[in-house]
């Protein structure tokens, strides 16, 4: 093993950072498909069935870790774009747009597993419960930085930009999240949950262990798509014409 | 500073005034990086493009005392009147500036200059579409401005004599 | 020639605006306009049931009122930019945050205000009783200068972009949410006979931190724009 400090900056440079996203990411999904499995063995068969919701409830185990997930990377992506925007970096202000669409997705999934969670409890395909709203909101917010970047054509201006609107949108999620579910509260509204009391600590594992998945999953795919955002970026380099060769 | 079109003239003029973002490199003033001390930087600068800064609903005074604020001056009415005398657009003070020729409203975007106190101008290419007599006139104007301590920095096509003082060329080549 | 003080060039970036808006009264009245057949929009989808028009008017009208106000956001720099003022404002000496909040403050005295004004008229419609007009009056007072300001950061990042008008509703009607949830349901507790204190501060207090923070987003996204 190579017993020299590792020179961290010279990775803030797209081209190596490119090189070192492409030994990286098949470890990270490895990860992800490892713990997936085991998270969903144990939602899926391990943990018990609920006494009020039966085996509905089940999609708990993709619903929640999706809905933290999505919220986490919204913060990592504003994170990347605040430092790119402090730094004038490029490869920070890639990374944040590489994160956007699997934070969205992951958005995106916690709402449609909220909706198959609602209708066989509610009868309904929505229910304007706390935190799918907040999920919904979140959807927005990413909806927003994706259509803000692709509007502008030039892209340290768009990087910029949207730097901006994801720190506005972080600083600002706080307080949406707490009026939403305040706003909740106060209309008595169905609750996609389950209750406190009953949960068994094999769905907390479960639940955990997915979070875990999703998490490996995202930095898997954000690996892969700011590979292809430096190929599209730099495309007028030399490096980048020998790699695609 | 000359060139031909497209070289980035305009694109070099609007990095000295702290605009566009620099790549690579420093712009000095008074010996110290213009980005750290923007609020200084400001107060000395005066920069005048390629468009006019007129707002074409209100009138040629109610203009020029905004631009005038904007620097933190208060003209007089009688320095207004003056000026635009100066300019040859005598008495339009009250004119709305949509009712204005292209000239004109050059013009009065020239008389900016007059009222403004800072020390640098920074101006891109304020000689085009100008007649002979409008030339003369910016040009006395800048070169009273360097006779009191000013400095200008002007991108131009044309060779325009500033009286007895010699510029210091800068010719950019793409 | 006199100075002016800090306070002198807002004041004198305030006269500017007054003077442009009253000179083109058509877009002052037009966001007015907008609000008025947009609150009717709703009796017409829903039906003239009294109790149902009752029991929606807080949120609808809050929502109408919302969406006018957003309705002139684009034109806030969009002009200046046009005709080089912007330039002017950024490189001027005053800082530009602070031209940007006499710009918002701008913006809610001539949208927002006719607003407050109008909705109690609109609020007679849905049968609101005066007790709950008055109310409503209140919290679209605090509640439209925070939606001028966080719309002034939506305004400076989609300046010059394509689709602006649209896209700036995208990105700002998220950070509206807040505004909306506090002040149509301040209205909704009174009406319930419920203490409105909390609601108020709330919207108070989204009021002081757009004040403190909004100017800094959008005098930091005009200089990307301006870029």
């Amino acid at each position: 093993m190579n017993t020299q400090k590792i020179h961290w900056f010279k990775f803030s440079s797209p081209q190596n950072f490119y090189f070192l996203a492409g030994r990286m990411w098949p470890w990270f999904a490895v990860l992800a498909t490892v713990l997936a499995a085991v998270a969903l063995w144990i939602g899926l068969v391990m943990a018990p069935v609920d006494a009020q919701q039966g085996q509905g409830y089940r999609i708990i185990f993709v619903h929640v870790p999706a809905a933290s997930l999505s919220m986490f990377v919204y913060l990592v992506m504003a994170g990347w774009a605040g430092f790119g925007l402090a730094f004038n970096t490029r490869l920070s202000g890639m990374m944040a747009s590489a994160l956007a669409p699997t934070g969205a997705i992951l958005a995106f999934l916690s709402l449609a597993t909220g909706s198959l969670w609602g209708k066989p409890m509610w009868g309904t395909w929505w229910v304007w419960d706390a935190r799918l709203t907040s999920s919904l909101i979140l959807l927005f917010l990413y909806l927003g930085f994706i259509a803000l970047q692709s509007s502008i054509d030039d892209p340290r201006r768009a990087d910029k930009a949207s730097a901006v609107l994801a720190l506005v949108g972080a600083v600002n999620i706080p307080i949406i999240y707490g009026s939403v579910y305040w706003w909740n509260t106060l209309h008595q509204g169905a609750s996609v949950t389950v209750k406190g009391a009953s949960i068994a600590p094999a769905m907390l594992w479960g639940m955990g262990l997915m979070t875990a998945a999703f998490w490996m999953y995202a930095i898997t795919m954000t690996l892969v798509r700011v590979r292809a955002i430096i190929l599209d970026r730099e495309r007028h380099t030399e490096w980048v014409k020998h790699a695609v060769e | 500073m000359a060139g031909a079109n497209g070289v980035g003239k305009t694109s070099l003029l609007r990095m000295v005034c702290g605009l566009a973002p620099i790549e690579s490199g420093q712009i000095l003033w008074n010996d110290t990086p213009i980005h750290s001390q923007s609020d200084v930087y400001r107060q000395d600068l005066c920069y005048l493009g390629h468009l006019n800064s007129l707002q074409e609903s209100m009138t040629v005074n109610e203009n020029l005392v905004f631009t005038a604020a904007l620097a933190g001056n208060a003209p007089e009415p009688t320095q207004l009147q003056e000026v635009l005398a100066h300019f040859g657009v005598r008495g339009r003070g009250e004119q709305l500036v949509k009712h204005l020729s292209q000239g004109q409203k050059r013009r009065v975007a020239l008389s900016r200059l007059a009222l403004s106190q800072a020390r640098l101008w920074v101006l891109d290419e304020p000689f085009v579409a100008m007649d002979e007599k409008g030339v003369r006139m910016l040009a006395d104007l800048i070169a009273s401005h360097l006779g009191k301590g000013g400095l200008a920095v002007i991108t131009s096509h044309q060779q325009v004599d500033i009286g007895t003082i010699a510029p210091q060329m800068l010719e950019l080549r793409a | 020639m006199k100075k002016l003080g800090l306070f002198g060039v807002m004041a004198a970036l305030l006269r500017r605006e007054v003077s442009v808006a009253l000179r083109q009264k058509g877009e002052v009245l037009t966001p007015l306009v907008f609000f008025v057949v947009v609150a009717s929009l709703f009796p017409l989808g829903v039906g003239p049931e009294s109790a149902l028009l009752l029991r929606m008017a807080p949120g609808v009208l809050w929502v109408s009122a919302l969406l006018a106000a957003m309705l002139s956001l684009q034109r806030l720099f969009a002009t200046d930019h046009a005709d080089g003022s912007l330039e002017q404002m950024a490189l001027s000496s005053t800082p530009l945050g602070l031209l940007v909040a006499a710009k918002a403050l701008t913006h809610f005295l001539l949208s927002g205000l006719p607003l407050v004004l109008m909705a109690p008229v609109l609020g007679l419609q849905f049968g609101l009783e005066s007790h709950s007009l008055g109310i409503l009056m209140l919290t679209l007072l605090l509640g439209t200068p925070t939606l001028s300001l966080i719309g002034s950061i939506g305004a400076a990042l989609t300046l010059g972009v394509r689709g602006a008008g649209v896209l700036l509703s995208l990105l700002i009607l998220p950070l509206y949410i807040p505004v909306l949830i506090f002040g149509a349901g301040a209205v909704e507790a009174d009406a319930a006979g419920l203490g409105i204190g909390g609601h108020l501060s709330l919207l108070a207090a989204l009021l002081v931190l757009s004040v403190f923070f909004a100017p800094l987003a959008t005098k930091t996204a005009l200089r990307i724009s301006l870029e």
